[in-house]
């Protein structure tokens, strides 16, 4: 509750809230403004905004609505972004807590293999994945989730290196208690803050990867994403550039977003660097 | 010479209370010691901080002043005063110096700042003040690192630091608290000679009694940032007139020991020729490694307490952490009533629990304290309904409200949080209880409930103790017999009476004279 409160009191972290918000809110109210198929040609191709009244973002180069693609690509977005997260975090979680808190073997086999991942380029491993497991939506997914993980397995197995060695970790292993309920009823819930704050970069990192991947036209292509859309726009970028520019502009918003909740969740949950 | 007057600080808005000190005022003149003292919370820090300008960030002095030799301190009149008119010494000898540079240079780091003295003078006077203190080889000790030193020495070097440029003023805010016992007598004594000889005003922070009567001229006693007491210290401890302060006497431990109880002949736990040795493995480490603990062999009878005492480093907390299963010793046998320690965790919790010094990291902080005190005998097959409720009645029998097994450690205090400890040790229904040094965070008066509650659970349940402690009083008051331990040996043991009071071995015979205000408080 007191989290809650300093977070509410923070004007950075309100505004990064509102940009979230209004994110969730376009994906929401997507089917109810636009009813139809975001991917179906709705009328002559490359019409600026302002242009015709009925497509009050223009047209892309196929004739597709800017703004369907707009907002139902918001959907896509935070499925990508959320998804993406989920399965970074789990991975991570589960690669960190085991090698913090065993410590020996295990973590020396678990960190090297969490290095194997952190070595390679995050987007080249990317493009590997896709390359190999296609990329309808879900691969899209999945593959981001696994490129993401390992600083999340870093920062976990460093918040557990020092909190299994609490006196209550000790008292509740003398209590006879299983290391599964050490690992995730003691330990865990105390090394969990430092971790929800940094899934708001993966986040933030998933959202962009995939539209990288778009822009190189390796995503799913059946999908209204802003990075397909930005995408489209690479052919004529030079005279019809809102069409790339109004996506990037959204992905711009987004991310803002979702970082700046992240930095007021860290100053909500680390009340000792919120005074500063 | 410092003159404190009607000094008011107040606190943030969401402490407890309003004012940290609320008209504070005192004087302190040339070559004496005054000692604050008090417990925790009581504003005597915060005192030495307002004296030095170094309140902390929410703190504001709202009434009173201060004023050095006739001249009121406000402002930026405190930069030019700090080292120079007025010296402090911290409680943390390792923090308060920088680790990464050689004390030499931080010592001459004083006179680089303050004066325009060539390279070749403040050498000498490095020299010269490391001398003073009594540093065994000064030469060697200015160009060590604080790592180097150990805990009695590096106050050492902070002493000679707050003393360079002569300051009229030397505040001490609780310069001994984290020393050893024989270290501490080394540093109060070098404290009052230092002072004696250069006439310095010393302003003395403390929670000890024992240290007060060593060292205090004049004492004034603090509550919730009011004075409640001041006057010269033979009249204060030996004739208190506020309650407060016979309350804080009487909460004192005697050194000496009640006498014996008659036990029974039952041995619960027998320790035979234990070993464990720290720093031997890889063959690149280039320390020597330590000896915790060296044969040693000791004996708990049933419902009595086995003291173990001695200085940090002695292998007592080693000896603690071994019985009660977290560490593996090299060597030697642990048999409690009269089997081995078994392997498994759980078979291992039935026999032995343990009660942890800090109050404030051996409870989980997210989890309802009733669920920390059941969570041992479900994990042991007890249905939850059963726990709960056992855990109820152990709430009351530690003397707290049973409605209180709902809340979270951050609702508790210090010495309530102890009491959770004991009684989520006392779920398991053990064998032994390993008590390891489990009053010496509390305050006195806290610390003598919680002494008092361990008395008063022995007698009820029959419990068999393990009390590790640093401390030579509270080992008086609690144990039936004592062992005294020195680098990983236990020197003497015995009966507590005997043993305080004919000691044999001539290192328990330098605790027992090091043990502070022995003379005169709690006698």
């Amino acid at each position: 509750m007191r989290a809650l409160r300093a977070f509410l009191h923070n004007p950075v972290a309100v505004a990064g809230a509102v940009l979230l918000g209004a994110v969730v809110l376009m994906a929401l109210v997507a089917p109810l403004v636009f009813p139809g198929d975001p991917l179906g040609l709705a009328g002559r191709p490359l019409q600026w905004p302002g242009a015709n009244p009925r497509f009050w973002l223009g047209t892309d180069p196929s004739g597709r609505d800017i703004a369907a693609q707009l907002f139902h690509g918001a959907r896509i977005s935070l499925l990508i972004g959320g998804t993406a997260t989920v399965i970074a975090v789990v991975i991570g979680i589960v690669f960190g807590a085991l090698a913090g808190f065993y410590g020996g073997v295990v973590d020396t086999v678990l960190m090297r293999v969490t290095e194997a991942f952190q070595t390679l380029p995050n987007f080249l491993l990317l493009l590997v994945l896709v390359a190999v497991f296609g990329s309808d939506l879900m691969t899209v997914v999945i593959a981001i989730g696994v490129v993401a993980w390992p600083p999340v397995a870093r920062l976990t197995r460093a918040e557990f290196l020092t909190l299994r060695e609490r006196d209550y970790v000790a008292a509740g292993r003398m209590q006879g208690l299983s290391d599964a309920h050490l690992i995730f009823r003691e330990v865990l819930p105390n090394a969990l803050p430092p971790v929800i704050v940094y899934a708001s970069v993966v986040m933030a990192v998933a959202i962009l990867l995939e539209s990288a991947l778009a822009f190189l036209q390796l995503s799913d292509p059946n999908v209204p994403s802003w990075g397909n859309l930005i995408g489209l726009g690479r052919t004529v970028l030079r005279s019809e550039w809102y069409v790339s520019a109004i996506p990037g502009v959204a992905i711009l918003l987004a991310i803002l977003g979702v970082s700046l909740v992240g930095q007021g969740l860290n100053d909500a949950l680390n009340p000792r660097l919120a005074s500063r | 010479m410092l003159r404190v007057e009607s000094l008011s600080v107040s606190l943030p808005p969401t402490a407890d209370r309003a004012l940290a000190l609320d008209g504070v005022t005192f004087d302190l003149s040339a070559g004496e010691i005054l000692c604050v003292v008090g417990e925790s919370g009581s504003g005597k820090s915060v005192t030495a901080s307002a004296i030095m300008g170094l309140l902390a960030p929410g703190l504001a002095v709202v009434a009173g002043e201060i004023s050095l030799g006739g001249v009121v301190l406000r402002g930026d009149a405190w930069r030019a005063l700090r080292g120079r008119r007025i010296g402090m010494v911290f409680q943390e000898p390792m923090t308060a110096l920088n680790p990464l540079m050689r004390v030499g240079t931080q010592i001459a780091e004083m006179w680089r700042v303050h004066t325009d003295l060539g390279r070749a003078e403040i050498a000498a006077r490095s020299l010269r003040a490391l001398e003073e203190v009594g540093l065994p080889d000064p030469q060697g000790a200015l160009r060590a690192y604080p790592h180097q030193l150990s805990g009695g020495q590096r106050q050492r070097v902070m002493i000679a630091m707050a003393l360079a440029l002569e300051p009229e003023v030397l505040i001490c805010d609780e310069p001994t608290t984290a020393l050893d016992v024989t270290t501490q007598a080394q540093v109060l004594t070098l404290i009052r000679e230092l002072q004696k000889r250069r006439g310095t005003a010393v302003l003395f922070i403390t929670h000890d009694f024992g240290v007060v009567a060593e060292i205090a001229d004049r004492v004034a006693v603090m509550q919730r940032g009011v004075i409640v007491e001041q006057g010269a210290a033979a009249d204060v401890l030996e004739t208190p007139q506020h309650p407060y302060t016979r309350a804080l006497l009487a909460a004192v431990p005697a050194l000496q020991a009640p006498p014996p109880r008659v036990l029974n002949d039952e041995r619960v736990l027998e320790i035979e020729g234990l070993v464990k040795t720290y720093g031997a493995r890889g063959m690149l480490r280039r320390r020597q490694p330590v000896r915790a603990l060296d044969d040693v062999s000791l004996m708990l009878r049933a419902g009595s307490t086995l003291g173990v005492v001695g200085e940090s480093g002695s292998g007592k907390s080693t000896l603690a952490r071994c019985v009660a299963g977290m560490l593996r010793a090299d060597a030697g046998l642990i048999r409690v009533a009269g089997e081995p320690m078994p392997k498994g965790r759980r078979a291992a919790a039935r026999l032995v629990q343990m009660v942890f010094q800090d109050p404030y990291a051996s409870l989980n902080p997210r989890r309802r304290v009733g669920e920390q005190v059941a969570q041992g005998p479900m994990a042991l097959g007890t249905p939850r309904g059963q726990a709960m409720s056992e855990a109820r009645a152990l709430f009351e029998l530690v003397g707290l409200d049973a409605e209180a097994v709902s809340r979270f450690p951050h609702e508790f205090s210090g010495g309530q949080r102890q009491r959770i400890g004991i009684a989520r040790a006392l779920a398991m229904k053990p064998r032994v209880l390993v008590a390891d040094e489990p009053v010496s965070a509390l305050d006195v008066s806290v610390q003598a409930q919680v002494l008092a509650l361990l008395r008063d659970l022995q007698a009820r349940l029959g419990l068999s103790i393990l009390f590790i402690t640093h401390d030579l009083r509270v080992a008086a008051q609690i144990c039936d017999d004592v062992a005294v331990m020195q680098r990983g040996v236990v020197v003497e043991h015995g009966p507590v009476g005997t043993v305080f009071a004919a000691p044999k071995h001539p290192y328990t015979r330098s605790l027992l004279a090091s043990v502070p205000g022995r003379a005169k408080v709690g006698a």
